[in-house]
Formats: structure tokens, C-alpha cells, sequence
């Protein structure tokens, strides 16, 4: 490729990335155009002509790219696939958050919200589309765009792979765009977070084992004699998920040209190797990754280092090494033996300890430098995610102890814990760094506003709390009049009275989502702003009299 | 089978990740690794910018 011909003795990238892409888009397109003609279903048929459309489009990004002669500066970070990673998790985002308000208002109001002749917008098939925008298309473009970012700098060292970072962004977003679709269709193997077919989980490995060889690439080039330790998490979050990822979508096709197929897994053991991966998709994708973020962007926005390494090296491995067995706690009270539920349950306690060292970790990075909560919102918003972080990991493990899910599970309260987690944590962590890599990226001084920003982060910490203390109230709620017996021994209520009792929480909960979905428009926004290069100039100006004020 | 696994995950399962953690704690507070964790802790303070203007620059 062009970047080749400029560098022959450069002997990283061979140019066999242009080679690999071209290969895979020819395959994929040949695939797909077979698949089209011989479809077994309409779905496939569809699906096969939207990834047909990708190819060719691919194919034209590819081949206009190598013409315009552009030639890459190799000592320069490649930090344009960033950028399109900033640009798509906003995008993402703000998609996820929106499909959550609309099913938390179906729930809410059920019949106002169902429309029999429009399939595509029933509750069971836009939930996995919420559940996947935010984890996989907003949370994975987040974390591909932080670990590509955190990756160069901390390893001195541009991207490996010239291109291939590039098919890793694409091709993870069509993967996303084949789920989305898939949901709203009908097609699904059933399977929570692992909700796409066969044919769509055989492109994300693709995909994915691109992502790792850029990341390992990078590593192995790395000018920095050491790997930082946010490094260590991304490469457990992408090695860990590349393992969960295949061994979960083992399925026979029941056709080569059809979207159904069926798992290879049965019953109990079906069960086991479902929470085995859902588990660790919490414990990989939205704990190990985001604690990359963790441990590059505060110290980085805190300037200061992060309190202990040696803390970040006990947090990480015990993280890794407890968190794989704790899955079964999902399988409480069921055929699973009730040593593998105990074990479960048992590791699920242990976490505890990594969780609250890491926890400490990032907020002692502060320590020194507390007052900069009080001037930096961006700063404050990545510590409130930190506490959050320290609630859901606590709140955790408490419900993974038997006699406390017998109660638990089941109910909203899963919920409002999940939302704290992905609200609190994983949100806050995520807009954190957005909020810093926009200014650096573009390379703006400052963001377009931080009063913006205060108004983003008290909005959608309003709407977080009425989330999960709604939640909380109706889940707990939900569990008592569920095992609620009468004198005769008779169950006191029927299924339908306790749905009716929800109705309130389910409209709090609903406000809340909307409050949290308003902060995105602001951060987005103000995102927007800064990135053309825009400053508000009042808020700026005042800053600057108040710093030249003399100190009484 | 699943006797085995099972006997198998309560031993030397066991015996396994009380040994690795063993190793991490060893590795983490061996006074040696000191220097060199001081400065790993300093890489994101001091990623500075690379031989080129392009997208090198933050702060």
C-alpha cells in the first residue's frame, strides 16, 4: 500500500492489511450475493443484502482510499479511527438511551404502546435492541476508541496494522447494524447479550480477532519499556470476550443459507455456559474495559498518578481470576448442581475485595487534589462513576448470596442494580472520557462549555437516582408480594396485583431514563460545539477574572 | 466425569489460586519492582508527543 512505498524499510506494516481487507470483502460479498439468491427465509435474504451493500460500499472506501495516494506519516498516533469512534458512541448512545425511554414507557403504559400490526415495535423485540445499543454498540464503540487512543500513547507507538484499525471500527459497527436490524426483524437465538444468529457471530470473531492483533501489534511495538496497567484491562476485556464470545455461539446452522440455528448446548448445561458468558460480559465488557478508562483518563484529567500501582497490579489480576466463576449465582434455585451454585455465589463475594481495591485506587488518585471536584465537572462526573462503581460492585455480590436472590431475582431490583452499574459506572466513565478526548483529539483548548457539562451531569444524576430508587422500592416490593401467603397458605396475591402496584415506580423509572437521555442531547451538543472549535466566551471570560483576582 | 471435575475444582482448584495469588502479591510488593512501578505509574502523566505535528499535541 501507499504507506509501504513510501517507507520500504519500515518493516512493521507489510501491507498485508490491504490484502486481508480485500480478501474479506470479496468472500463476504460472494457470501452474501449467494446467500441472497438461495435464501431459505425472507430475514436472510434481507440480512444478506444489507451485508452485500456493506461490502460493495467497503470496497469503494478501500479502492478510493489507495488511489487518492494518501500516505500516512508513520511517527504520527492514527488517531482518526478515534475520532469516527467518538462520533459513533455519541451516536449510539444517544440511540440506546432513546429505545430505553421508549420500552420503559411501554412498560408504564402498556396499552397505550402496543401496536399488534407492528411487530417490529413490541416490547420483546426492541428491548435487546436497547440492551445491545447501550452495552455493545455504545459501550463497544467507547471502549475500541479509548483502548485505541490509551494504547498508542502509553505504549509511544502508532497503531499496528496500518488499515486494519479501520476494518475493526467498520466491521464492528456493521456487526451492530446486522444485530439492530435482526432484533427489529425477529431474528434472535434467544440467548440475553448473545442475542444475534450464527452468521452475524461468525463476522463479529472476524472482527474481533482484527481488534486483538491491532492491540497485541501495537504492545509488541511499544516504545515504553513497561505495559501501563490500563493496557492489562483492555487486553483482559478483548481476550476474555474473543473466549465468552465463541464458546457461547457454538450452534449448528440448521441451513447454510438460513438465519435460524440451534445451540450445542442442552438444558442445564445450556444454562451454565449462558450466564458463564452473560456474567462475564458484565465482568470483562463493562467492569475490565472501562477500568482501562479508569486508569488512563482520571489520573491523566486529575494530573496526578493513580495512588497505587501496586493496587492496580493485585486489582487486576484477582479481578480476572475471580470474575470467570462467579456466573452461576445467576442459576440459584434451579437443576445447576448446588456446589456450582454455591461457587458461584462464593467467588461473587470474593469480588468484593478487587472491586473496592480498584475503587480505591481511582478515588485516592485524588487524593491531594480533591478540590478539583469541586472546579473540573468532567473530573467529578469520572469520580461519581468510581462511587457508582463501588455501589454496584457491593450491591453484587449481596445479591448473589442464595436466601438474599430467593428475593431478588426476578424482580425490578435486578434492574435498578444493572442501571446503576451501567448508568452510574459505566455511562459516567464513558462521557468522562469523551468530554476529555474531544478537546484533545480536535485539539480545543477546552470544551465549548463546562456549565454545560453541569448541567449534563445534575440532569442524568437526577434521573439515575429516581431510576434505581424506584427500582429499588418496586423490586423489593415486587419480591414480598410474591412469596406473601395468607393464613390458609394460599399466595396472597395474583400475578396482576403486583404489576398494578409497579404502575407508579414504572413511571418514575421512566422519568428518570428521560432525564438521563436529555443529559445526552446536552453532552452531545456541547460535544458538537467543541469540536468545530467554538469556546463560550462569557463563562471563559469570568474564569479568567476570577483567577486574576488577587488571593485575600 | 463430573465427579472428577467437581473433586477436581475443590482441590487443586484450590490449591491453584491460592498459589497465584500467592505469585501476584509476591510480584506486586517485591521491593525490587519498586523503582520500576513508580515510574509505570507516571506513563499517562508523561505520553508526551511524538516526532510529527500531526495528531501528536495533548497538553
Amino acid at each position: 500500500m501507499s504507506e509501504n512505498r513510501a517507507h520500504p524499510g519500515n518493516g512493521s506494516d507489510t501491507g498485508g492489511d490491504v490484502m486481508l481487507i480485500a480478501v474479506i470483502l470479496v468472500v463476504g460479498a460472494l457470501w452474501s450475493l449467494f446467500t441472497a439468491a438461495r435464501a431459505t427465509d425472507p430475514l436472510m435474504a434481507a440480512h444478506a443484502v444489507m451485508f452485500l451493500v456493506a461490502t460493495v460500499l467497503g470496497g469503494f472506501a478501500l479502492v478510493s482510499h489507495l488511489s487518492s495516494g494518501y500516505v500516512a506519516d508513520r511517527n504520527a498516533y492514527e488517531m482518526g479511527v478515534v475520532k469516527a469512534g467518538v462520533f459513533a458512541s455519541v451516536f449510539w448512545g444517544i440511540a440506546g438511551f432513546l429505545v430505553g425511554v421508549i420500552i420503559a414507557a411501554q412498560l408504564a403504559f402498556p396499552s397505550l404502546l402496543y401496536f399488534p400490526d407492528l411487530a417490529w415495535t413490541n416490547f420483546g423485540r426492541l428491548r435487546p435492541l436497547h440492551t445491545s445499543a447501550v452495552i455493545f454498540a455504545f459501550g463497544g464503540n467507547v471502549l475500541i476508541a479509548t483502548s485505541f487512543y490509551v494504547v498508542q500513547r502509553t505504549s509511544r507507538a502508532r497503531l499496528w496494522g496500518g488499515l486494519t484499525p479501520w476494518f475493526v471500527f467498520w466491521g464492528y459497527n456493521l456487526f451492530i447494524v446486522i444485530a439492530a436490524t435482526g432484533y427489529l426483524m425477529g431474528i434472535t437465538q434467544s440467548k440475553e447479550y448473545a442475542e444475534p444468529e450464527w452468521y452475524a457471530d461468525i463476522w463479529l470473531t472476524i472482527v474481533w480477532v482484527a481488534y486483538l492483533l491491532v492491540f497485541l501489534g501495537t504492545l509488541l511495538k511499544r516504545k515504553e519499556p513497561h505495559i501501563y496497567v490500563a493496557n492489562w484491562f483492555f487486553l483482559a476485556f478483548i481476550v476474555t470476550v474473543a473466549m465468552l464470545h465463541i464458546v457461547n455461539n457454538l450452534a449448528v446452522p440448521v441451513s447454510l443459507t438460513g438465519s435460524k440455528s440451534y445451540s450445542l448446548f442442552a438444558g442445564v448445561q445450556d444454562a451454565l455456559t449462558q450466564w458463564w458468558y452473560g456474567h462475564n460480559a458484565v465482568g470483562f465488557f463493562l467492569t475490565a474495559g472501562f477500568l482501562g478508562i479508569m486508569y488512563y483518563f482520571i489520573p491523566k484529567k486529575a494530573e496526578r498518578p493513580v495512588y497505587s500501582y501496586r493496587l492496580s497490579i493485585v486489582h487486576f489480576w484477582s479481578l480476572i481470576f475471580l470474575y470467570i466463576w462467579a456466573g452461576p449465582h445467576h442459576l440459584h434455585y434451579t437443576a445447576l448442581p448446588e456446589w456450582a451454585q454455591t461457587l458461584g455465589m462464593t467467588f461473587s463475594i470474593m469480588l468484593w475485595m478487587p472491586s473496592w481495591g480498584g475503587m480505591i485506587n481511582g478515588l485516592m488518585t485524588l487524593s491531594g487534589a480533591w478540590d478539583k471536584l469541586r472546579t473540573d465537572p468532567v473530573l467529578r462526573m469520572m469520580v461519581v462513576s468510581v462511587a457508582f462503581y463501588g455501589m454496584s460492585t457491593f450491591e453484587g455480590p449481596l445479591m448473589s448470596i442464595r436466601s438474599v436472590n430467593s428475593l431478588s431475582h426476578y424482580t425490578d431490583w435486578t434492574i435498578g442494580h444493572v442501571h446503576s452499574g451501567a448508568l452510574g459506572w459505566v455511562g459516567y466513565i464513558s462521557f468522562g472520557a469523551l468530554y476529555c478526548l474531544v478537546p484533545w483529539l480536535w485539539k480545543r483548548k477546552a470544551l465549548y462549555s463546562r456549565a454545560l457539562v453541569e448541567w449534563h451531569f445534575w440532569i442524568s444524576t437526577l434521573g439515575i437516582l429516581l431510576y434505581i430508587t424506584s427500582m429499588w422500592v418496586s423490586g423489593i416490593m415486587q419480591g414480598l408480594m410474591w412469596r406473601a401467603y395468607n393464613e390458609f397458605g394460599f399466595l396472597e396475591f395474583s400475578f396482576v396485583e403486583t404489576v398494578e402496584a409497579m404502575h407508579p415506580y414504572y413511571i418514575i423509572r421512566m422519568l428518570g431514563g428521560l432525564l438521563f437521555l436529555i443529559g445526552s442531547f446536552v453532552m452531545a451538543y456541547n460535544l458538537w460545539r467543541t469540536a468545530k472549535g467554538d469556546i463560550r466566551e462569557k463563562e471563559y471570560a469570568r474564569d479568567a477574572a476570577l483567577a486574576a483576582a488577587p488571593a485575600e | 466425569m463430573y465427579e472428577t471435575l467437581a473433586s477436581f475444582a475443590q482441590t487443586w482448584g484450590l490449591v491453584l489460586f491460592v498459589v497465584a495469588f500467592a505469585l501476584v502479591l509476591i510480584y506486586a510488593l517485591n521491593p525490587r519492582n519498586q523503582s520500576k512501578f513508580d515510574a509505570a505509574k507516571r506513563i499517562p502523566l508523561e505520553d508526551g508527543p511524538v516526532e510529527s505535528e500531526d495528531d501528536t499535541d495533548v497538553r
